[in-house]
């Protein structure tokens, strides 16, 4: 049996969401016994190539061949009936049954999952438990279980070891491990170096979307994936080392202490002061999500204190964080924009937003307001009838944009560069150096880490919901802040 | 612990109902049997309007033509059954239910379909139905089996309970002998998976789409049964649908099954409709004013579901 | 074909202007003649109280709502306007008429924009709560009588040198509306929120507050609309301005408003009840049972809905 054809051969599979190209090429081979690791930096689609491959998603384009026949995996269902079966990062039980109904829904053996289930370390697992009730970590290992029991040829884990406790982690290693043995393979994700190298032959590496090559498992392997994930970064622009960063000076504009909400964020504290761009850096969610919405007042604290120039402040809805000056430029830019209508409407929302400015609009003085605003960004008005047909990065300065119209002294820029074009990032680094220098303060949210000296003057660092680190920016080099990210340094060690 | 609380919810509606006959016996002393019994026939339609609307509120959907499905099995029963009350009748039964049901199942197939949200296609259904109902009959008329009308009209005396309504019989058989069997059965887990979350339940290998017209199938069903037992309580078919929707909305809400999806069962839906039912009796009762009853009625339904708003959006949070 | 289907999701007011002088010129070869000044006023007259009861279906479906309660809210200010006439005068019961509406669309903006109730079911709970209120007012003031004014008569009914007189009261209504839709920042802030109600909020929109004000605003409309209607009809009655209930959302769908909110306007609807009405004479002209039009309608609904997410759908 030496010509055996692979388990699962992907090769150019191609999705897109709207004007978003989430893969291009992306490409893996995997053969019976082999634990293979598909590694990539933030939205480099790992995620929804594994969907792809599980039929949780359809692709636009690119073959799949199962056993070395040809195949469109139309729904999980399907995926589970030839042998793949996958972990997704988020927990795919439904929140109202129970633990037994979950697994008949499935059509999982009750005896096997229980049996796995000890594997892992839950010898008492009460089924008749709802599942709505179990902490995360148990929700984790019971979709584990599951996939488990139904004894797959390709297991699929995504990021499943991210919210897990360290014992647990060492029981799904083992697992793992064991899988291999008797014959079955892994495709195993994950941002931890010491798990991929303690369990993988090899990793196949993504880079927007595309397979850009794989790495043996040997010793050295770390640094060549690391460069692989970044590619050849293009350093465009001024970075911080070259730029005179001044010493904030005075009392703070937004000074957050010991800020907490839903578990996930749980002590923060920093001061932003006028004038200044501070760096936040994260890997996904640790908590920098909550941070920004306990800000911009769109969620509301369990605990910690919001100063804004030295009085404490108290958000119960965004409108509250806008008149203290603290405008959200949310991530994903369909939560922030109104797809269906114009460009103006867009940019003019927040005008229009009080009650007292509900009469008629004074035309001529908005108009002139947005064209200045158009001007100064530079948006593409050739599709400005309605947004949704702008591109990514064009939408993106609209939410930037509306609030430079509108005016405030802190702006919340939450990854304001994700999935947009390299032409754009480059005018979003100096437009956000020009504000401070204008005065204003921002806190940056960036999921690429050189951006952290291209466009900020200090950066923090959250792991597990806390500030682990913080450093100015022309010290904040790619491997010192990775290894911060992963919790290697400062407090958390 | 959950469980405790679904428990607990069913229980504070049993108990509000008791205290509500003890109001009931303390205004009219002579509440009996038969007062029990004219209950639970006025009860019967609204409590398969219900059943229907919860199955599908589980599912995470909402029906706004089940009234008019209602409506269109109403007349069906009522003009085929005119001369034909012997033994053809149970057979026109059955092809009523079976419309219902592909009525139902038509609402799912339009929404999975057109992928339009469940409220607008069946506030269209609602015209549509109302329509067909009105082109079967366009005035009240028909006629219904005198011996199917035996079947819900009276009590049935069972040793140690006195007279059991037979209305309230025919109710539980046929709750009993629909919803337990698919209750069990992996297509109402899937049910309660698609209405609790979508999205996991795609992933655990459910196929949504069929799971959702079942749902709606079902209600078209249960309404069939409510479209009977309209006909066959008053005799005659009635074309326009009578106030059911807003009824049932109230009722599953009242009855903690959470606008939303995935969560509730049937049994307190259908205590809640005794309770809706019981009060508008006692109503009557102290000779309020029928128009201003309707008014408390249709405020207890509005507050009922303000607080069911307010619940689903406290459980979103 | 990409740019036909552009040009009619940019202009939806085309294809509706040309289905409309196509049931004109229809109407005309069923029945040569037909089509002249008396018709069109006819035609003009009938179509006001449906376009002004489709404006509360307009203005709350841009949001991502409906007001079921609207026909139910004229109906009591026409009927309560008309009992009052005897003890108030016409100008002080006509005041006083509106009051009920407006308090009908506040409690609706309370239980959508406070509770978060759909507002599909609260509008037909509260339409429910008005028609028992209405019977129980009835049993009330049923010795006193009831009037319609000269002056609403007039404006239902009246011509002048051949035109409607309920032009002057629609013409500055329908041009307050479209004003207000797209120049005031009301009528922006009813278009984000039916587009995305989750990006108006992080722009610092308060939602009940849009919500309240929007179907207290409806509430006025219904109550103005049921006014003009019993002009026309002359007959105040329990169910006045019922049968408008479902043509008025047909109107406001036909004419291109999203029933999912963000994207229509009120020029369409104004088209759109044209056309209704338009229908209406051929269904009758053709014997067309009440059944059949009401399946024709629910028809309509749907595959309106269904064609319009069919072109936003397209990426």
């Amino acid at each position: 049996m030496t010509d055996e054809a692979p388990l699962l051969e992907a090769s150019g599979v191609e999705k897109r969401f709207g004007a978003v190209v989430a893969l291009e090429a992306a490409a893996l081979t995997i053969r019976r016994g082999e634990i293979v690791a598909l590694m990539g930096a933030n939205g480099a689609g790992k995620s929804t190539f594994v969907k792809i491959l599980t039929g949780a998603l359809r692709a636009d384009g690119g073959h799949v061949r199962i056993r070395g026949a040809d195949r469109v995996v139309g729904s999980p269902a399907e995926a589970r009936k030839s042998g793949l079966v996958p972990v997704y990062q988020e927990p795919s039980l439904i929140p109202d049954l129970d633990v037994t109904d979950n697994l008949r829904l499935g059509g999982t053996d009750a005896a096997k999952f229980t049996r796995w289930m000890s594997e892992l370390g839950f010898t008492e697992m009460d089924l008749a438990a709802q599942v709505a009730t179990l902490p995360l970590a148990t929700l984790r290992i019971i979709d584990l279980a599951r996939a488990l029991a139904s004894e797959p040829d390709v297991l699929l884990l995504d990021e499943m070891t991210a919210a897990l406790p360290t014992d647990l982690v060492e029981a799904v290693l083992r697992v793992v491990q064991q899988q291999a043995e008797a014959g079955r393979s892994v495709i195993y994700i994950s941002h931890r170096f010491a798990e991929i190298a303690q369990v993988c032959q090899r990793a196949v590496v993504l880079r927007d979307g595309a397979t850009v090559g794989e790495v043996p498992i040997e010793a050295g392997a770390e640094e060549r994936i690391v460069e692989m994930m970044l590619g050849e970064a293009i350093k465009p622009g001024e970075t911080a080392a070259q730029r005179a960063t001044p010493a904030p000076k005075g009392a703070p504009r937004v000074a957050v202490k010991g800020l907490g909400a839903t578990g996930k964020l749980t002590d923060v504290s920093f001061a932003l002061h006028p004038g200044e761009v501070l760096g936040v850096v994260a890997l996904e969610g640790q908590g920098q999500d909550e941070l920004f919405e306990v800000l911009a007042g769109a969620r509301k604290p369990d605990r910690g204190v919001i100063e804004v120039e030295g009085t404490a402040r108290r958000f119960n809805h965004p409108a509250d964080a806008i008149r203290a000056g603290l405008s959200f430029v949310p991530g994903n830019r369909a939560d922030a924009l109104a797809m269906q209508q114009s460009v103006r409407d867009n940019l003019a929302l927040p005008f229009s937003a009080r009650a007292r400015a509900w009469g008629p609009i004074n035309m001529r003085r908005e108009g002139e307001a947005v064209a200045r605003t158009i001007e100064r960004l530079q948006i593409d008005t050739r599709a400005q009838g309605e947004v949704g047909r702008l591109s990514g990065g064009n939408q993106q300065k609209v939410t930037i944009g509306r609030w430079l119209a509108h005016g405030c002294d802190t702006l919340l820029l939450f990854d304001p560069t994700r999935g947009i074009d390299v032409r754009t990032k480059r005018q979003i680094y100096p437009l956000v150096r020009e504000l401070a220098e204008g005065g204003a303060s921002v806190l940056f949210y960036s999921s690429e880490l050189e951006e952290i000296q291209l466009a900020c003057d200090r950066c923090i660092v959250i792991f597990n919901g806390r500030v682990v680190d913080s450093m100015p920016a022309a010290e904040a080099d790619e491997p010192r802040l990775m290894r911060a990210a992963y919790g290697l340094t400062g407090s958390a060690a | 612990m959950k469980a405790l609380r679904k428990h607990g919810w069913i229980t504070g509606l049993a108990v509000i109902l008791a205290l509500l006959f003890v109001a009931t016996k303390l205004i009219q002393p002579t509440f009996g049997a038969s007062g029990v019994e004219s209950l639970a026939r006025a009860a019967l339609p609204f409590a398969f309007a219900t059943v229907a609307q919860a199955v599908v509120v589980i599912a995470g959907g909402i029906d706004l033509s089940i009234a008019s499905m209602m409506a269109v099995c109403s007349v069906t029963a009522a003009v085929l059954m005119e001369g034909n009350g012997g033994a053809a009748s149970l057979g026109i039964v059955f092809l009523v239910l079976a419309m219902g049901a592909a009525m139902g199942a038509l609402n799912g197939l339009l929404i999975v379909v057109t992928r339009v949200p469940d409220i607008v296609v069946t506030l269209a259904m609602l015209f549509v139905w109302e329509g067909v109902a009105l082109l079967i009959l366009n005035a009240p008329g028909g006629d219904a089996a005198e011996w199917m009308r035996g079947l819900i009209i009276g009590g049935l005396p069972i040793p140690g309970l006195g007279g059991v309504p037979r209305a309230l019989v025919v109710l539980l058989i046929v709750v009993a002998l629909v919803w337990v069997p698919i209750r069990r059965a992996r297509v109402g887990l899937s049910i309660y998976a698609v209405g609790s979350d979508a999205l996991a339940a795609f992933r655990s290998g459910v196929n949504v789409g069929r799971t959702r017209i079942v749902a709606y199938g079902l209600a078209g069903l249960f309404a069939a049964f409510g479209g009977l037992s309209l006909t066959l309580s008053t005799g005659i078919g009635e074309p326009i649908p009578g106030p059911y929707l807003l009824a049932s909305v109230a009722a599953v809400v009242l009855g903690g099954v959470v606008l939303g999806g995935g969560k509730g069962g049937l049994l307190g839906p259908l205590i809640a409709v005794f309770i809706l039912r019981l009060v508008r009796m006692d109503l009557t009762l102290l000779s309020v004013d029928p128009n201003v009853s309707a008014i408390i009625e249709g405020t207890i339904m509005v507050v009922v579901v303000m607080i069911g708003g307010l619940l689903a959006a406290k459980g979103k949070l | 074909m990409l740019r036909f289907k552009a040009l009619l999701r940019d202009h939806p007011i085309i294809p509706l202007l040309v289905l409309l002088a196509l049931l004109v010129g229809t109407l005309e070869i069923m029945r040569p003649g037909i089509v002249g000044e008396r018709w069109i006023a006819n035609t003009v007259k009938f179509a006001i109280p449906l376009a002004m009861l489709a404006a509360c279906q307009t203005l709350t479906m841009l949001t991502g709502g409906i007001d079921l309660s609207a026909a139910i809210v004229a109906t009591i200010s026409s009927f309560v306007m008309a009992t009052l006439v005897p003890f108030y005068g016409a100008a002080g019961a006509i005041v006083l008429s509106l009051i009920p509406a407006v308090l009908i669309g506040l409690l609706n903006g309370i239980g959508v924009g406070l509770f978060r109730v759909h507002p599909l079911i609260i509008t037909l709970g509260t339409g429910l709560i008005g028609t028992g209120c209405l019977q129980v007012y009835q049993s009330t003031v049923i010795a006193t009588g009831s009037e319609v004014p000269e002056a609403l008569a007039w404006l239902g009914t009246g011509r002048t040198w051949g035109i409607p007189n309920a032009l002057v009261l629609f013409l500055p209504f329908a041009a307050l509306i479209l004003f207000a839709q797209r120049r005031t920042g009301f009528g922006r802030l009813l278009y984000a929120m039916g587009d995305n109600e989750g990006a108006a909020r992080l722009a610092g929109v308060r939602g009940w507050q849009v919500y309240l004000a929007l179907y207290a605003l409806s509430g006025l409309i219904a109550g103005v609309a049921g006014l003009l209607y019993v002009g026309l009809i002359k007959a105040p009655s329990l169910s006045l301005a019922v049968p408008l209930m479902l043509p008025s959302v047909a109107a406001a769908v036909i004419g291109g408003t999203s029933i999912f909110g963000g994207r229509g306007g009120y020029a369409g609807t104004i088209v759109g009840a044209l056309i209704l009405t338009v229908l209406g004479t051929m269904l009758t002209l053709l014997h067309m049972p009440e059944g059949a039009r009401r399946i024709l309608f629910g028809g309509i609904i749907l595959g309106v809905a269904a064609i319009h997410l069919r072109l936003t759908d397209a990426r």
